[in-house]
This record gives structure tokens, C-alpha cells and sequence, in this order.
């Protein structure tokens, strides 16, 4: 290790300076202090969010592109500017390629009605990975229906690991598509993105990157990665709910149609015809979340704000203190053990339901997530009905973690 | 509210060592009830002679809630009418939602899940079974058995 590297190390994140910005962290929960363990559900907001949301309210509100009084230009030059502010947070080339929608769910939803359904043929295959959300399995399984095409999955191994050898193998020549999480909301596991969609591009399948569980972890250049497609929400990296980002290449975008229809995505309408509005209009249908468009562009200012280098250096020591923390207790199994991992521990403790294991620990005030996490087939492919799983954000502590690991070895006794 | 008041050790007797689990051939009535919230499977089968249940069994995986209730469940119907069994349900249902639910002689051990009620989340955990068996036992013939209030 050089000198440079050490400086950097003993540049020591201030976890609690960080804290203080978050009101949520400071309450109790069942007379304890509250230990939020559950970020990859959903993050908690910094006080810069909740002033915007909150002074957007107060005096800025009214529909956007509409009006010509004041409210109503304040409202969409607040809105426009957070779509600005998103384009710099992954790189987007312009300001066309930024859509805002409802989440991750809205997003694959947009891409796999007005992208894939058009375009596919029976015979045709969709191909995606063995760990994904629900969110980027059921559409393309709708469009599979209505278009005839095939979904072709590909498998996970024992960590949790989907392999560049594995994806490589099932792409053919019918392959249309490619989708995968960029890292897995159940385990953990970071995917090798930028090597499938290389490997994607290089037989000209066009691919869409589920970033829910990955922007508030690491940065994204949607660019460097070169995906067509990559979407996001809002909450999961520490802005509002029921808003979130379609990202799209340009080209893609400009050869679809529009999904929803309505006013805001049209330039002219007769009974005749309809001449839509161009990017990103066409796919803002109606009068968007413009307060949660605007929380979101104050969650990625907040973020910007932040060394966010220390931030993940303090993550992923978290996730290798509770790793070695929960290793330690007797019949404990971590499921997912991939060798490049977000700060996320997903286990199950033997004779413990993590049902029970979620009651006993929320008594301590502490907030993990216990099911199947929205990953039905990751929960079958390990032969497991549910896991607990404490996904960690920058603001957690390692107090925090062995509070976790106390209660989960109490639990186990309990039910010894 | 205390931790012990929930899993109380007639809960934790029932869960480490379930009576009655297992599968039950041939039946008279089988229907398995899920908990998609939080993936709990399982499935009642019972045996009617004439209109008692002479026999019931479960199996499935769940919580210590949901696995104790339907262990205690079981001990609690078998040798019961339908009509019975039925009624004992809308006690347990009262006994895990109402807070003003007068303490219940006849529940027997079933008391033990009265903890639940203070944890909204997992009242479904331990009615689920509960359920199972009134759709079981509606299989078997939908006219004549009283109504279950349930939500």
C-alpha cells in the first residue's frame, strides 16, 4: 500500500455529520434508537430533499408548460432543472434522453411495451438473468405473450454470480434484447454490465440495465456503459417516491412510440390526427410528479455534494464488518456471496423464520427486510421460502451492525 | 408489549415440534392456503365422519406464528362439527384483531396467540390456516355451514 492510498483511508468519512442531515435517524422505535437497515426497499431523505419538496409546495407550485403566469414558469423551470441535474448524474448525452416516470417498474414497463412489443416477432427471444426483480421479468413476460417471442434466462451459480460466458451462450441470433439488474436487490451481487453489454452490442441486441439497487451506490455514466436503456428510482437513492428515470439513447427513443397518451406529449391534435411532442415529452403523458421530479433532482444535488468515493469506501466496509459480524453466529447462511457485492447482506438462520426473525429485531428498532424480496426465482433457485436482508446505506454505523447481529443471535436462542 | 408476550412457549413448543403435520391419505377435503406477503405455505387435509372432522393434518413451511397456529389449530377442531369448527374460528378471529375481545375460556391453548394482535403485520400469519380450513371444509359442502366474519 503507498502513502497516497493511506491518506486517503484515514480520511475518515463522518458518518454522523452525514446522519445529522437525515431527521428520520434520529427517531425511536419501540423505545430504541432507530437502526434503518432496510435502504434497498427504500432510502430515507436528507433534510436538502425534503426543504425542496417542502419550498416547491409553499411557493413555486403550479402545471408546467402551460401557463404563462409566474407560478407556472417557476414550477417548470424547477422541473427542468432537475431533469438537468439528472443528466449530469449519469452522463446523459442530453436532455431528450432523460424521461422522467414513476420508477424502475414505470420504466421496463415503457421499454417493453413501446420498444419491444413493436419490434418483436414469434421465434423472437428476450433475454434476462436468473436474479431479477419481478419488475424485469413480468413485462417482458407480458411481451412475450402478446408478441410470441420466448424468454430465455440465464442461469445464476452458487454465489449468486452471473457469468459473461453464460449470458455470451444464450445469445443468438434471435435475440432481440438483453435485461439484467445492474446489482441484485435480493443478493447483492454487482453484475459484469459493462462486459454484457459489450457483449450485447458486439451482436447488435439492444439492452435495458434495471439500476434500481445500483445509483445510490456507485456512480453510473450511462455513456462509459453504453446501454440503450437504464432505469432508476427515486426512492432508492434518497429522493421521493413515485418518481423515477427512463433512460434511453436518443435513437431509441426517436424510433418509438409514444406509451401513454394524453396531453403534455402532443403538439397538435385534430380528430384527424395527432403530431407528437418530441423528447423527452412524448413519454411524459399527462401532468408528471413535478414535486417528486423536483426531490429527486435535490436527492442527486445532495448526493453530488458528498465525497462520494468516502461514501462507498464507508459502504462497503459496513458490508464487511456485518459479513464477518453475521458469519459468526452459529447456523446462519448468507445467500449471496459474490465476489464483487453492494452493501447488502441477504441470510437465513436455521430453526428462524425471517418473519420472526423481522418481528424480534423491529422490537430493537431495527428495520431489515424479510421475503422473498420481489425475487421469487432467486428464492427457489437457493431452495429458500424467504431471507432477512439489512441493505446498508453511507449513513449506517457499525454500532448499527453489531445491534443487528445481537438481535438475530437472540433470536436464534429464542427459538433454539 | 414484550417479545415473550408474542412468542409465549406454548408458541415456541408448537413451533419447534408441530402436532399433527404432515400429509393425511386418503382425505376427504385438501386446500392449501399461501401468504404471498411473506411466501407461507400450507395445506390442511382433513377426514369428516358424518360431519365431524375425525381427522386433520398440515404441512407447509411458515413462521413460528403461522406454523403454532396451525399446530394448535388442529389439536383444537379435531373431534369438532364443521359448523363447530367454523365458530371457533370467528373466536380466534376476534381474539387476534379485537382488542376488546373478552378473555375466551373456551379457546383453550389457542389463548396462547392472543400476542398477536399487538403485531398487526403478523395477524395474518396465524389466520391463515384458519382460513385454509374454512375453505376446506366449505369444499366439502358449500350449503348449510355458517358464515365466517373475517375482514
Amino acid at each position: 500500500m503507498n502513502n497516497i492510498a493511506l491518506a486517503d483511508r484515514t480520511q475518515a468519512f463522518d458518518v454522523n455529520a452525514v446522519r445529522r442531515q437525515f431527521p428520520i435517524l434520529a427517531r425511536m422505535v419501540r423505545g430504541k434508537p432507530l437502526a434503518y437497515l432496510d435502504n434497498g426497499a427504500s432510502a430515507q431523505r436528507p433534510d436538502a430533499v425534503i426543504d425542496a419538496v417542502d419550498d416547491y409546495e409553499r411557493h413555486h407550485h403550479a402545471n408546467i408548460h402551460r401557463g404563462v403566469h409566474t407560478l407556472s414558469q417557476e414550477a417548470t423551470a424547477l422541473y427542468e432543472s432537475a431533469r438537468n441535474r439528472l443528466v449530469e448524474f449519469i452522463n446523459a448525452r442530453s436532455r431528450h434522453e432523460v424521461i422522467f416516470v414513476r420508477g424502475t417498474t414505470e420504466a421496463v414497463n415503457l421499454v417493453a411495451q413501446s420498444y419491444a412489443r413493436p419490434q418483436l416477432e414469434p421465434g423472437d427471444e428476450i433475454l434476462i438473468t436468473h436474479l431479477e426483480h419481478h419488475a424485469n421479468i413480468v413485462p417482458w413476460q407480458m411481451v412475450c405473450e402478446q408478441t410470441g417471442a420466448k424468454l430465455v434466462v440465464v442461469p445464476i451459480d452458487s454465489r449468486g454470480e452471473v457469468h459473461v460466458d453464460a449470458v455470451v451462450a444464450l445469445m443468438s441470433p434471435r435475440t432481440r434484447l438483453f435485461a439484467c439488474a445492474h446489482v441484485s436487490n435480493a443478493l447483492g451481487t454487482v453484475l459484469p454490465v459493462r462486459r454484457l453489454i459489450a457483449a450485447a452490442k458486439a451482436r447488435g441486441i439492444v439492452t435495458l440495465i434495471d439500476g434500481a439497487q445500483a445509483v445510490s451506490h456507485m456512480h453510473v455514466d450511462v455513456q462509459d456503459l453504453g446501454c440503450d436503456f437504464y432505469a432508476f428510482s427515486g426512492h432508492k437513492m434518497f429522493g421521493p417516491t413515485g418518481i423515477g428515470v427512463l433512460y434511453g439513447r436518443e435513437q431509441m427513443l426517436e424510433r418509438m412510440p409514444p406509451w401513454q397518451t394524453g396531453g403534455e406529449m402532443i403538439l397538435a391534435v385534430t380528430f384527424a390526427k395527432t403530431t407528437y411532442n418530441g423528447l423527452p415529452n412524448k413519454f411524459e403523458a399527462g401532468t408528471p410528479n413535478i414535486s417528486g421530479a423536483i426531490g429527486l433532482g435535490a436527492a442527486v444535488a445532495f448526493l453530488q455534494g458528498l465525497d462520494r468515493d468516502a461514501a462507498e469506501r464507508h459502504e462497503n466496509a459496513l458490508l464487511e464488518h456485518a459479513t464477518a459480524a453475521l458469519s459468526k453466529i452459529p447456523q446462519l447462511r448468507i445467500v449471496g456471496t459474490a465476489a464483487d457485492k453492494a452493501s447488502l447482506v441477504s441470510f437465513s438462520v436455521a430453526g428462524v423464520h425471517p418473519h420472526d426473525l423481522g418481528t424480534i429485531l423491529d422490537e430493537d428498532g431495527i428495520a431489515i427486510r424479510t421475503g422473498h424480496h420481489c425475487a421469487m426465482p432467486v428464492m427457489e433457485f437457493f431452495k429458500l421460502p424467504a431471507t432477512a436482508r439489512a441493505s446498508f446505506a453511507f449513513y449506517n454505523t457499525f454500532e448499527e451492525i453489531d445491534r443487528l447481529a445481537a438481535g438475530v443471535e437472540r433470536a436464534r436462542q429464542l427459538f433454539a | 408489549m414484550e417479545l415473550n408476550d408474542l412468542y409465549r412457549d406454548v408458541i415456541l413448543d408448537h413451533n419447534r415440534r408441530p402436532r399433527n403435520f404432515g400429509g393425511l391419505e386418503p382425505a376427504d377435503a385438501s386446500v392449501e392456503g399461501f401468504n404471498p406477503m411473506c411466501g407461507d405455505r400450507l395445506t390442511v387435509r382433513l377426514k369428516l365422519d358424518d360431519d365431524k372432522i375425525s381427522d386433520i393434518r398440515f404441512e407447509g413451511q411458515g413462521c413460528a406464528i403461522s406454523t403454532a397456529s396451525a399446530s394448535l389449530m388442529t389439536e383444537a377442531v379435531k373431534g369438532r362439527t364443521r359448523a363447530d369448527a367454523l365458530r371457533l374460528f370467528d373466536r380466534v378471529h376476534q381474539l387476534l384483531t379485537d382488542d376488546a375481545a373478552p378473555p375466551a375460556e373456551e379457546l383453550g391453548k389457542l389463548a396462547a396467540l392472543s400476542g398477536v394482535r399487538e403485531y398487526p403485520a403478523r395477524v395474518k400469519c396465524a389466520s391463515l390456516c384458519w382460513h385454509t380450513l374454512s375453505a376446506a371444509l366449505r369444499s366439502t359442502d358449500p350449503q348449510g355451514l355458517p358464515a365466517v366474519t373475517t375482514e
